[in-house]
């Protein structure tokens, strides 16, 4: 009876392929199942994960705020209520917080490069405000690298700032504006004071003459001073790059 | 619009509104101006300010840089789309050259920053009501930055995408903290003429599609 027979291998051949193919299924299944209910457990544990770090650098990134609040705004406004009484230490006061503050917020993304004659200039103008209590705008166009020539324009710019703040920082914003290029670097001081005759500055004014005019030559560069009174006072310094 | 008699009688002291999401420095801008401007009230929303504007109609809208919802730009677009001539002027402690860029190519009529003392403020909303162009020294100094440069002659639009010699030396002078008279006498030319080359740089600052220019603002992501 061979008819039987065959047909119990082949049911037998079918049976274990059945089988293999019901066992893989299964598993296929058993998977899926699991999947299905873990899903939602996964799901949530890796969110709850990214939740949890965004919060501590959220966290963190609160405090550092805090503390630098705290070490700057909130000092300068305790330091503002004592001095309310005068009027130009409070406005300096305002006006350094502003700039620290300012410095915080925007420059942190953008580092400023230790070797740049436009952040040079900028810092140099920030000390004079600080040291005189002048208000002073700086624009700066283009930059360069501070060389040897860049110090002594920063120098020659902060004698300049500082002439102004002394004879001129009641008279309105100190305006400074620096053009730097890879031929020519210029930087422009101008205030609202009371100006001068140019050629009756008595010769021992040395900080014209000499950190001014002086220096600027020295490192082959030029001074030229535009002043008369009841105009103000324009200082303009110039060096020129030799090709690179 | 212009016919509102009222409007007429006050063409010495032009109307504004304060767009600004600092209470404290609304009451400040407005101390500073009163009696010298119409101030015809305060904003400190996107939406707010969307519906003052239009139901003052003011000669000139100061509008902060920044704000939440979109900030200045979004202000100039949404009224742009019922009233195109409506005339803004931007009033910011924003330093970031990105963001001044973008307030004036959406429309602005000029950039003063938040330090700016009372009669010079009243002074530049009366220009901006003009339809002249107010440029603050920073400005010229951000305007001379983006346009400085060569680019390749073929990609030039000469009319759009160079500052010309002129309005270089116009711009330098400003941003050396000269007045406009000081700069018409500098250069010999009158100060209608200092006017008419700030007007122009605003025109190219806003229309042109400069390519260094672009290049320029995508270095300070102003464009996508």
């Amino acid at each position: 009876m061979p008819g039987p027979l065959e047909g119990l291998t082949l049911r037998g051949g079918l049976t274990r392929r059945t089988i293999v193919a019901s066992a893989v299924l299964a598993v296929l299944v058993g998977v899926m199942a699991l999947a299905l209910i873990l899903a939602p457990f996964l799901w949530r544990l890796g969110r709850n994960l990214a939740a949890e770090r965004a919060e501590r650098i959220r966290s963190q990134e609160r405090a550092e705020l805090a503390a630098h609040l705290h070490d700057s705004v909130l000092q300068t406004l305790t330091l503002m209520q004592k001095r309310a009484g005068d009027e130009r230490e409070v406005a300096a006061l305002a006006r350094r917080q502003e700039r620290e503050l300012r410095a915080w917020l925007f420059d942190g993304r953008r580092p400023r490069d230790e070797s740049s004659l436009a952040a040079a200039v900028e810092s140099a103008a920030a000390a004079v405000e600080d040291a005189h209590g002048a208000a002073i705008d700086v624009v700066t166009v283009g930059d360069r690298r501070l060389d040897d020539s860049g110090a002594a324009l920063v120098a020659a710019t902060r004698e300049a700032l500082t002439n102004a703040a002394k004879f001129a920082g009641g008279a309105g914003t100190i305006a400074v504006y620096a053009e730097m290029g890879p031929e020519r670097a210029q930087v422009f001081v101008r205030d609202r004071g009371a100006g001068f005759d140019p050629a009756s500055v008595p010769p021992d004014r040395r900080g014209l003459r000499e950190s001014i005019v002086g220096r600027m030559e020295r490192n082959g560069g030029r001074a030229m001073i535009r002043s008369a009174p009841g105009t103000g006072t324009e200082i303009e310094l110039t060096i020129e790059m030799e090709p690179a | 619009m212009n016919d509102d008699p009222s409007r007429r009688a006050n063409e010495a002291e032009p109307a504004v509104v304060i767009v600004d999401d600092h209470a404290i420095f609304r009451s400040g801008v407005r101390a500073e101006l009163e009696g010298r401007l119409d101030v015809r009230g305060e904003a400190g929303s996107v939406e707010e300010a969307v519906r003052l504007i239009a139901a003052e109609h003011p000669d000139v809208v100061l509008l902060d840089v920044h704000m939440p919802g979109g900030g200045g730009v979004e202000v100039i677009r949404r009224v742009a789309r019922e009233n195109p001539a409506q005339r803004f002027l931007a009033l910011s402690v924003s330093d970031a050259a990105e963001d001044v860029i973008a307030v004036i190519r959406a429309g602005a009529r000029g950039y003063v920053t938040k330090t700016i003392s009372g009669p010079d403020l009243a002074e530049a909303v009366r220009r901006v009501r003009d339809g002249d162009a107010v440029f603050s020294p920073r400005l010229a100094g951000f305007v001379l930055d983006a346009f400085a440069g060569q680019i390749p002659e073929a990609e030039v639009d000469p009319d759009l995408d160079q500052l010309t010699i002129r309005e270089r030396e116009v711009l330098r002078l400003i941003a050396r903290g000269y007045l406009y008279k000081e700069i018409a006498l500098e250069l010999s030319i009158s100060p209608k003429t200092v006017e008419a080359h700030v007007s122009a740089v605003l025109r190219k600052l806003q229309l042109s599609n400069r390519h260094e220019l672009s290049r320029w603002a995508v270095e300070r992501r102003l464009l996508d």
